[in-house]
């Protein structure tokens, strides 16, 4: 283990992850087959008769046992083949291909102000600890947590597209924009990512460099007379670093969720939208596609969570 | 309990009042409003009147009554959510505490599978299998929610059987139920109790969320969530009715965390006494 070293523990880890992603496979291909009766029955609901029941069996292949399906359907996944929709019978990856990036858009523009703009209060509130500043971050934060997103989006669109009219209520987006005119397509939804997100970010940020800041060996900097800027700077921040990374890519991860409800508030044609529609018409394929791709991406930003960790802090490097 | 309260601070106290409120309302509201839920009683999304406090829905129902009664079916059915969340984490999180071995090596594998899922994601692919009737989402809620009770209860419960009080009470030769009562679950109760209090805002959000976006509670039965919907439209002539049942919401969510905040910098502070 020792001889091992940075390399095989990080080879390691990335073995986990994919041992992990195999796991959520699994998942998603067993949750949409756990129903006591039948996929086909349950699409077809009560104009279930013995024939169309049995061209959705045929089409689905429901005949083999599930094992098999399952493996064939992990092997075209990871070939890029993602199967074909139930309900409008187009190839999933043309359905996925511009909603992808549609949702990916949304999601980085909102990473980019909002981790700087989060981790920021954060840390403002942790060297600030109990005064003015620090408090009213705090109640801001603990009022922004309980805030459904739903809520968030709608005072938005309230306030920016229909009073101030700055904004389009409806965020299309489309490749004939220019980049400025897709900026401002998206600002609404992206505003509303931004708070959800950022206040869970601030009150981890916060917790994490004050506990850094309460350790014995910053009493000691302290103590043999550094300087503030000094303590911050080399005593603090290599040490905070790791939480604060994890926390980062923990935000990343709460994006992924938040693009769902958020994509419903503004009509934004992305992956959350497409998922929804497929859940509620229970397109089968096309739930597990984008199950599987919603879950990798987050299986996926924990792993390098994982491994900026160990790379930032060598205490984790130590075997247990 | 008026010990508590005077142990709370400021903001607790408010989250106090903001519940308690709350959970009056929608318990007696219904019944002294002029309006059921369900009748139709002016015209489509009318501002708010003497008649109508807070204004029509997007088919002429009395706004304030649609919202009380379905922060009623909200509140039911999150806490149910939550206490079948504790029914499942808190026994397996103390069994796999106390037995160790493979039972606790597969139950905690199981959760971390369960917990490598976003889980709004994880709710979706579930529902579009069993469907979206009210008891298939409480279960699907309740297990969702359980993986974290599972954790924490482990946690708590493997702390405790170390704690020198319990040997002390072995060697007495207490008994088993002495030990769970008397010992044991004053010591885990505040850490639960406070969990309690997240888990309810977590189930609370996420089935309003889900009815959102129209695969949590179906009509004709209101809930918070999908009255959002149902007037989501209402936005675009600046009316606010789709903004109400969502503002209702996060006051109960509101109230519920200043709770659980004060609650728990309260059990720091007696930490810090030891």
């Amino acid at each position: 283990m020792e001889s091992a070293g940075l390399s095989g523990l990080i080879l390691k880890r990335l073995a986990s992850g994919l041992v992990t992603l195999f796991i959520v496979s699994l998942m998603v291909f067993a949750g949409t087959e756990i129903l006591p009766g039948d996929v086909a029955h349950a699409i077809l609901g009560q104009q279930a008769t013995p024939d169309s029941v049995q061209a959705i069996r045929d089409e689905l292949g429901l005949d083999r046992p599930a094992i098999l399906r399952y493996l064939e359907w992990l092997y075209n996944f990871v070939q890029g083949d993602l199967g074909v929709s139930l309900i409008s019978g187009r190839e999933i990856t043309d359905l996925i291909d511009t909603r992808l990036r549609n949702s990916f858009f949304l999601a980085s523009v909102a990473a980019v102000i909002a981790i700087p703009f989060a981790v920021g209060l954060g840390l403002v509130a942790a060297l600030y600890e109990d005064r003015l500043a620090d408090k009213s971050i705090t109640i801001m934060t603990l009022v922004f947590v309980s805030l459904p997103d739903f809520l968030l989006g709608y005072l938005l669109l309230l306030v920016g597209a229909v009073t101030l009219g700055w904004f389009p209520a409806l965020s299309r987006i489309s490749s004939s924009m220019s980049f400025i005119e897709q900026l401002q397509a998206v600002a609404l939804p992206c505003l509303t990512l931004v708070l959800v997100v950022s206040a869970h970010t601030m009150r981890l940020t916060r917790a994490a460099v004050l506990s850094v800041m309460n350790q014995a060996y910053i009493e000691m900097a302290e103590l043999k007379g550094a300087g503030r800027r000094r303590i911050i700077l080399r005593h603090a921040l290599p040490n905070a670093l790791s939480p604060v990374l994890n926390i980062v890519m923990l935000t990343l991860a709460y994006l992924i969720v938040g693009v769902v409800v958020v994509e419903a508030v503004f009509n934004y044609s992305g992956m959350g939208q497409l998922m929804i529609d497929a859940v509620s018409k229970r397109d089968m394929p096309l739930v597990q596609a984008c199950g599987l791709i919603f879950a990798s991406v987050y299986v996926l930003l924990n792993l390098s969570a994982d491994i900026l960790s160990i790379l930032t802090n060598p205490r984790r490097r130590r075997p247990k | 309990m008026i010990n508590l309260l005077r142990d709370l601070n400021l903001s607790a106290r408010i989250g106090v009042v903001i519940v308690v409120v709350f959970l009056l309302a929608v318990t007696f509201g219904p019944m002294l409003l002029p309006y059921s839920a369900v009748e139709i009683s002016g015209s489509v999304w009318e501002p708010p009147s003497a008649t109508h406090w807070l204004g029509t829905d997007n088919v002429g129902r009395d706004l304030l009554a649609r919202i009380l009664t379905g922060g009623r079916m909200t509140v039911l059915v999150s806490f149910f959510a939550t206490c079948g969340a504790f029914a499942i984490g808190c026994p397996l999180g103390i069994a796999a505490a106390i037995t160790g071995g493979w039972f606790d090596l597969i139950v905690t594998r199981s959760v971390d599978a369960l917990m490598a899922f976003p889980g709004l994601i994880l709710a979706l692919i579930v529902l579009s299998a069993i469907g979206t009737s009210i008891p298939s989402l409480l279960m699907m809620m309740a297990v969702l929610s359980s993986t974290i009770v599972f954790r924490l209860t482990r946690a708590v419960a493997s702390d405790v059987a170390a704690m020198e009080y319990i040997e002390v009470a072995r060697l007495r030769g207490e008994t088993m139920r002495w030990f769970l009562f008397k010992e044991v679950l004053p010591n885990v109760a505040p850490t639960l109790f406070t969990e309690f209090g997240l888990r309810f805002v977590f189930a609370a959000i996420l089935i309003s969320s889900l009815s959102f976006l129209g695969l949590g509670i179906q009509p004709p039965y209101p809930d918070l969530g999908g009255m959002v919907k149902e007037n989501a439209l209402a936005i675009t002539f600046g009316r606010s009715a789709p903004i109400l049942p969502a503002l209702a919401l996060a006051l109960l969510a509101i109230g519920v965390n200043l709770i659980v905040d004060g609650l728990l910098k309260r059990n720091a502070n007696l930490d810090l006494h030891k």
